[in-house]
C-alpha cells in the first residue's frame, strides 16, 4: 500500500537497517532512501525498502497520526497491521 | 521528540474510527467551510481526483466525504494498481508457474482474477505460487533453491523503484521479474481526455510524489490546463489539498501546488529515479478496464534482458485462453469507476455475487480497491466532530 509504515532504526550493516516497528524489529534496505540515515532515525518503509527519512520535526505527529490509525480494527489499520506482521525482507 | 521506540501497539474500540478525530478540530471545521464558500462561489458541481488508494482508504475511514459540501464530487481514479493489472499479464505469470517455476507476488495479486482464473487458483491446482512482502523476500528465496523463481512486481513508481534496487544488487542467475509495473502519469493524462469524466482537478499522492517530485506534475498540467496538489494522507492533510484544489479550479489557474511540504520536493528522489529509468523503460499497455495507455507501463529495459521472466520462459497464453468460459468478470465495471464515471453502486454485483469473501472485479481484492474500501466502510458513515484525547494538550499545527 502506498502509505508505508514508519519505524525507528536501531541499527545499520552496509546496506540494511534493522528497523524497530512498535516493538516489532524487521530488517529494512537502504538502497533507496532519500537521505543518509543514522541509529535513531526514524524511516518510511515501503515494501521492505527505507523511502524516506522523516525529519526530526515530524516524528511526534507522524508516530501520532499512525498510532490513531493502528487504534482501529478497520481496513487501514488491518493493512497497517499486516505489513508490521510480515516476515523480513532478505538483507 | 521521543527518541525511544514506542513498545506496544494502541488499541482502540472499533467505534473510534466512526468519529472525525482532527488533531484539530476547529481547523477542520475552518478548512471544511472555506470549501463550501468555494463550491457556493463555484455556482456548480465541481469533480476532482485523486489516484491513491490510501487516500480513499483515509477518505473512507475519516468519513471525510460526509463533511464536504455535496457540490463537491471527490472521485477515486487509477489508484490501485493490484485493480489497474490486465487479465493477460495476470494470465502469464499462471502460464510461467504452469511450467514448474516459482512465482513469488505480493499477497493482494493472488485472487486478482486473470482471463481464466487467479493465481490462488493456479496455485490450488499445484501452481507453485507464495506471498512475498518485498522483492528482496524473492531474491531471498531464489537463494535457496535451485528452481527458477519469478517475481510478478506489480505496483507503480514507488514499489517499481525496489525491483530496480534489487535488480541492481545482482539477484542469482536463477530469478527473474516479470513486470507489471505501472506508472501513473500517463494515466492521468488518459483519465483527463476522457469526455465523460469532467474532472477539474488532481490530487496527487504523497509518497509517490516523494520519488519523483512534484515538478514531475509541471508537463501535465501545462497539456491539460488542469490543477494538480500534491497531498499527504491524515485528514487535515488531505482537506487542506481539496481546499487549495478548489480554489484554483475556481480561480481557473492551472499550476501544481505542493501541499505535502514535509514530505514531498520539487525533485524528489533524484537517485532512486536514476535507479529506476536505469533498469526500466516505459512502454504503452493496457490498464484493467480503463484503456490502452502510451508510455504507461514500466517494463525493463534490453540491457536488463537477463532478468526479464518474459524473456527467459516461453509465454504463449492461447492454451490458456481456449478454456476461457463466460465469468462474471465481464460485468464488473472496475474500469469506469477508475475513469470517474461510475460508482461502485452503479455496479448490480456490487455486495451481491462481489463481495470481499467472493471477488468478482480486481477491485473488490485489493484493500486500495474503490469497491472494497467502499464495502468495508458502507458508505457515508455518520460522523462527528470530536477532539482526540491528546488534543487537550495540544496546540493546534500550522
Ligand atoms: S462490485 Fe465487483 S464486479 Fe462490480 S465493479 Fe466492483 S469489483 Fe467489479
Amino acid at each position: 500500500m502506498c502509505l508505508g509504515v514508519v519505524g525507528q532504526i536501531a541499527a545499520i550493516e552496509g546496506l540494511v537497517a534493522t528497523v524497530d516497528f512498535w516493538g516489532t524489529r524487521k530488517k529494512v534496505r537502504l538502497d533507496i532512501v532519500d537521505e543518509p540515515v543514522q541509529v535513531g532515525d526514524y524511516i518510511l518503509n515501503h515494501v521492505g525498502f527505507a523511502i524516506r527519512r522523516i525529519p526530526h520535526e515530524e516524528v511526534e505527529e507522524t508516530l501520532a497520526f499512525y498510532e490513531e490509525l493502528l487504534g482501529a480494527s478497520d481496513l487501514l489499520a488491518r493493512d497497517l497491521r499486516a505489513e508490521l506482521a510480515t516476515s523480513d525482507p532478505g538483507g | 521528540m521521543d527518541a525511544t521506540p514506542r513498545a506496544r501497539l494502541p488499541a482502540a474500540p472499533d467505534d473510534e474510527a466512526k468519529k472525525l478525530r482532527f488533531r484539530d478540530p476547529q481547523r477542520a471545521r475552518t478548512l471544511t467551510r472555506r470549501l463550501e464558500q468555494l463550491c457556493d462561489a463555484a455556482g456548480r458541481p465541481v469533480s476532482v481526483m485523486h489516484v491513491c488508494g490510501s487516500h480513499e482508504q483515509a477518505i473512507a475511514r475519516f468519513g471525510l466525504r460526509s463533511i464536504l459540501p455535496p457540490r463537491l464530487n471527490v472521485i477515486m481514479g487509477p489508484g490501485c494498481p493490484v485493480c489497474v493489472t490486465d487479465l493477460p499479464e495476470v494470465d502469464e505469470a499462471i502460464v510461467i508457474a504452469q511450467q514448474g517455476a516459482v512465482v513469488a507476488t505480493y499477497g493482494d495479486m493472488l485472487r486478482v482474477p486473470g482471463t481464466v482464473q487467479s493465481l490462488a487458483e493456479a496455485q490450488a491446482e499445484g501452481a507453485d505460487v507464495r506471498v512475498v512482502y518485498s522483492p528482496a523476500d524473492a531474491v531471498a528465496l531464489a537463494r535457496q533453491t535451485d528452481r527458477q523463481v519469478v517475481f510478478f512486481a506489480t505496483g507503480f513508481e514507488t514499489t517499481a523503484v525496489a525491483s530496480a534496487a534489487v535488480i541492481l544488487a545482482a539477484p542469482p542467475a536463477n530469478f527473474s521479474v516479470l513486470s507489471a509495473h505501472k506508472y501513473i502519469p500517463p494515466a492521468m493524462e488518459i483519465v483527463a481526455e476522457m469526455p465523460d469524466t469532467q474532472v477539474e482537478g488532481f490530487l496527487a499522492a504523497g509518497n509517490a510524489a516523494t520519488i519523483t517530485g512534484w515538478r514531475i506534475f509541471e508537463r501535465f498540467v501545462e497539456r491539460h490546463g488542469l490543477p494538480v496538489v500534491v497531498g499527504g494522507f491524515e485528514p487535515l492533510d488531505i482537506l487542506a489539498a481539496l481546499v487549495k484544489l478548489v480554489e484554483l479550479v475556481g480561480a481557473g489557474e492551472a499550476r501544481v501546488v505542493n501541499a505535502y511540504r514535509r514530505c514531498c520536493t520539487a525533485e524528489g528522489n533524484v537517485p532512486a529515479q536514476r535507479m529506476l529509468w536505469k533498469v526500466f523503460r516505459t512502454m504503452g499497455g493496457q490498464w484493467r478496464g480503463i484503456a490502452h495507455i502510451p508510455n504507461s507501463n514500466i517494463r525493463l529495459r534490453d540491457e536488463y534482458a537477463w532478468v526479464d521472466a518474459r524473456k527467459r520462459f516461453d509465454i504463449d497464453l492461447t492454451g490458456l485462453w481456449q478454456s476461457a468460459g463466460p465469468s462474471l468478470v465481464q460485468r464488473c465495471i472496475c474500469g469506469n469507476i477508475m475513469a470517474g464515471i461510475a460508482r461502485p453502486a452503479d455496479c448490480d454485483l456490487f455486495g451481491k455475487e462481489c463481495t470481499p469473501e467472493t471477488p468478482v472485479g480486481a477491485c473488490m481484492v485489493s484493500s486500495e480497491g474503490t469497491c472494497k474500501i467502499w464495502h468495508e466502510y458502507g458508505g457515508f458513515p455518520a460522523v462527528s466532530f470530536a477532539p482526540r484525547p491528546a488534543d487537550a494538550q495540544r496546540v493546534g499545527n500550522g
